[in-house]
């Protein structure tokens, strides 16, 4: 709730500041999002002197109720709302717009002397809640999986959770370190170890090719394969709108897609729609 | 007339900062305690980490201690068993102590009994200096440097693990106790040593018969603070402990103190849920806990003495 209190604050203060002009523009939804939106936030009103963009939280589900309802303007979510909700939306007269803002996604590492070159999605979902113990058992050498997780406080813990082991929980063997540069220190250590986190290189560590399935192929995550879907530990983060965006909204919404709004992506630690963005 | 003033003036504020002292040791254990008090107060909180969930089994009991006595704050179901935490906390506290006290009271003992001044005047203010490491510079050491020395050393599956953790923390423990060990031992009146040795004692059966019992209070009580520090401390197990809330007392496997875990998760917990809550109970535990062993040290020191002086 602490973040949804920044927006909050942040948003009493613009809206009580002498400034309020008729653009006033509400995102609500997603945590994982919340930083990112606060920062396009900060900075559209940074250029925008007449314009209020007001930010919470309360996770995707509460977005989409929002939206549902119509006290928001914008729906920020970081999962594509299910069918379901898009009839429901339909049948309260409006028309779920989809917009992907940004890329989420993690990689997969191993130590450099490990010979597991690629996994299933499965078969990582089963390695780190202890259902998979061996590495022979996902085609390495016999040993224990030693893994490496992040605290149950940080965004990429939480995507993980929710994306690569559909909500169920870790492991307790899962050791938990603070930050990437963490895991991949420790997973250049040891030998048997398996981390996860951003894509950074480091000695000592590989990347572990990810297959959706058993038949589709292996993709590592770099920046082709996460922007092209493929890489499969990856997922969109979107903007859902009630309607066609107009106006002031529209402004807003191609400002998030333009190269700067897309530069703040990558500046928050995600991945930005375009790899021309990227570069910005 | 006004230097009694002036004296009354510097009384008044000596006494004051000695207050000062107290209320507001007894003002954090009230805040804190107020932050921990919905879990007793409010229905949501109680529901989800009631006393029955933190220390029973809950509703979680499949009967395997490991799936049943589960930290997992952040699920679709929390699970909010305290086992895993104390349970690690006292494994690593046991370790470090194990390694600590002996080195930190024999090396008490050699530096005031059996050291030529010379040497003494060498080893006490390089151990007391020590103390002086930061505990996030143990902590790296034991992260970077121990845990693959360990590993190599002892063939473990887990580069971070119970040992690794436990010898860190034993560094910070030993000047600890190293001082105040030394300063009980030092204390011991010269006229015992003379009169052991002048009855035809060797130093060896001074140093144990005559000294060791004397400053057995002071010893005592220099072991009682080392815990305190060990089982409260944050950083070190933080880092080199690996942080898996793992209910076994097999010390080559990962573990998960209870302060690290406030220190962890306390960052970014959604302010006022069942979680914030919980982490401020913890501080209350580790409060409590330091508060007895400390107080259950002074007045058992307190007993020694009396029997030892002889009233």
């Amino acid at each position: 709730m602490r973040k949804q209190f920044l927006g909050m604050a942040a948003s009493i203060l613009f809206a009580a500041s002498p400034l309020i002009a008729a653009q006033n523009i509400t995102v609500k939804g997603s945590d994982t999002m919340v930083i990112l939106n606060q920062r396009w936030a900060e900075k559209y009103m940074g250029a925008h002197k007449d314009a209020v963009v007001q930010v919470t939280g309360g996770g995707s589900g509460t977005g989409i109720s929002a939206l549902l309802s119509g006290s928001t303007d914008i729906c920020a979510s970081s999962r594509p709302m299910s069918e379901k909700e898009k009839a429901d939306l339909t049948a309260k007269g409006g028309t779920a717009i989809e917009i992907p803002v940004a890329k989420d996604g993690v990689a997969i590492y191993v130590n450099s002397k490990n010979s597991v070159k690629e996994l299933t999605m499965a078969q990582i979902k089963d390695i780190y809640t202890g259902k998979i113990t061996n590495w022979k058992d996902v085609g390495g050498a016999d040993g224990r999986i030693i893994l490496y997780s992040r605290e149950n406080n940080s965004g990429t813990y939480v995507f993980f959770k929710e994306h690569m082991l559909n909500k169920q929980d870790f492991s307790p063997m899962a050791q938990s370190l603070p930050g990437t540069s963490a895991v991949v220190n420790a997973v250049s250590r040891d030998p048997k170890s398996i981390g996860y986190g951003g894509a950074a290189y480091a000695k000592g560590i590989k990347f572990v090719a990810v297959k959706a399935d058993d038949q589709s192929p292996a993709f590592l995550p770099d920046e082709n394969h996460i922007l092209s879907g493929k890489y499969a530990a990856s997922r969109n983060l979107f903007f859902y709108l009630r309607a066609p965006a107009t106006g002031d909204l529209k402004k807003f919404i191609d400002w998030v897609l333009s190269p700067e709004g897309q530069g703040v992506v990558s500046s928050v630690g995600y991945f930005p729609l375009k790899k021309a963005a990227a570069k910005k | 007339m006004k230097a009694r003033w002036s004296e009354r003036l510097i009384e008044g504020a000596i006494r004051l900062s000695a207050g000062l002292a107290i209320v507001s040791l007894v003002l954090i254990f009230v805040f804190i305690g107020k932050e921990a008090l919905p879990l007793f107060t409010s229905p949501e909180a109680r529901a989800e980490a009631g006393m029955g969930r933190l220390f029973g089994t809950g509703s979680a009991s499949t009967g395997d201690i490991a799936t049943t006595y589960v930290w997992q704050p952040v699920s679709e179901e929390p699970k909010y068993s305290f086992w895993p935490l104390i349970a690690g906390t006292l494994k690593a506290t046991a370790v470090a102590l194990l390694f600590a006290l002996p080195l930190a009271l024999g090396a008490a003992l050699f530096t005031s009994e059996f050291a030529p001044p010379a040497l003494r005047e060498v080893v006490k203010p390089v151990i007391e200096l020590l103390a002086g490491i930061p505990s996030v510079v143990l902590g790296f050491f034991a992260l970077i440097v121990m845990a693959t020395f360990f590993q190599n050393v002892f063939g473990l599956d887990y580069r971070l693990n119970t040992w690794n953790a436990g010898f860190a923390l034993g560094l910070a423990v030993i000047p600890i106790v190293y001082t105040v060990a030394e300063d009980a031992l030092s204390a011991v009146p010269q006229s015992f040593r003379s009169g052991s040795i002048a009855l035809g004692a060797t130093p060896w059966q001074t140093a144990r018969r005559v000294v060791l019992p004397a400053a057995f209070p002071g010893l005592f009580a220099a072991s009682v603070l080392g815990f305190g520090r060990a089982i409260g401390e944050t950083m070190i197990v933080l880092m080199a402990s690996g942080n898996a809330a793992i209910l076994s007392w097999n010390p080559g496997l990962p573990f998960r103190s209870l302060s690290a875990t406030v220190a962890a998760e306390l960052g970014e917990v959604v302010h006022g849920s069942p979680h914030y809550h919980v982490l401020f109970f913890i501080g209350v535990l580790l409060f409590v806990f330091t508060f007895l062993i400390n107080l259950a040290g002074q007045v058992w020191v307190n007993r020694l003495q009396k029997r030892l002086v002889g009233k």
